[in-house]
């Protein structure tokens, strides 16, 4: 595991990097592909957290059918790209100290959430789950159809609702 | 070392910038993105103190936050294709309609 804080700073900054692009683009359809790439290096910090299934299922249902639905959307709709400066904006006096009380915030939460000593064991220490890291699907199917059954059946039923949902929503009513 | 906070600290800064995006973007489908934003913040948060405790749970959670994560996005994106089809805007501030 000689690779782990580097790579764990590699996957990190991209991530941050790329949803910070996210919310910067004025066009749709980078902002989609960007938010690919975070989902990406995502998947990566699941690799490096030893849990290949959800880092898969993040792959293949997040990239690969929520953001090309997204896609789909934005090329549906010939998503027009925002007009700067239509909308009055904050002076910037308020603007700046609003910034600047956020960063403060966030500086706060990472320090108060850093004084905790017993989180700074390494990740894995706890409990090394070999069972786990070795068969993982076989360990999360296990957990999954006995205690989460319910959730897992009432899941379907949640599926159907919004399909149902989305088709009336999105029908033309003619 | 990688510690847990590590993980935590990026997900803190994950979600304020989905947040960020929520509150400051004039345009519904990159709201919805940062929306996802924040919903990844969550996952990495739950696999990361899944692994820390040793426990499968975390993953397992993220299964169902992922699975309502695409039936909010399907839906949330619905309510959008309807509204452009009334205004022909993606801007939020165009439907004032419930506005007081």
């Amino acid at each position: 595991m000689a690779f782990d804080l580097p790579l764990f700073y590699l996957f990190a900054a991209v991530a941050t990097a790329t949803s910070v692009l996210v919310i910067a683009q004025r066009s749709p359809i980078y902002s989609v592909m960007l938010l690919i790439g975070s989902f990406v290096a995502l998947a990566g910090l699941y690799v490096l957290l030893d849990a290949p299934f959800v880092a898969v299922i993040q792959i293949i249902i997040y990239a690969g059918a929520i953001l090309v639905l997204f896609l789909f959307v934005v090329m549906l709709l010939s998503a027009p790209t925002e007009v700067r400066g239509k909308r009055p904006r904050l002076a910037a006096g308020p603007r700046r100290m609003g910034a600047a009380l956020g960063a403060v915030f966030g500086v706060e939460l990472i320090w108060a959430i850093w004084r905790v000593a017993s989180l700074r064991e390494p990740v894995g220490a706890a409990g090394v789950p070999p069972a786990e890291a070795i068969e993982p699907v076989r360990a999360i199917g296990q957990v999954l159809f006995t205690d989460y059954a319910f959730a897992f059946e009432v899941t379907s039923v949640l599926i159907l609702v919004a399909m149902v949902g989305a088709v009336v929503l999105a029908k033309r009513h003619v | 070392m990688v510690t847990l906070n590590h993980y935590l600290a990026l997900s803190v800064i994950l979600f304020a910038i989905g947040s960020t995006g929520v509150f400051l973007r004039r345009n519904m489908i990159t709201v919805l993105l940062s929306i996802e934003i924040m919903l990844n913040a969550a996952n990495l948060t739950l696999v990361a103190f899944g692994r820390h405790f040793g426990s499968v749970d975390g993953q397992i959670i993220v299964f169902f936050v992922v699975t309502v994560a695409a039936a909010e996005a399907a839906v949330g994106l619905a309510i959008v294709i309807a509204l452009f089809r009334l205004r022909e805007s993606l801007d939020p501030d165009v439907f004032t309609s419930l506005r007081w």
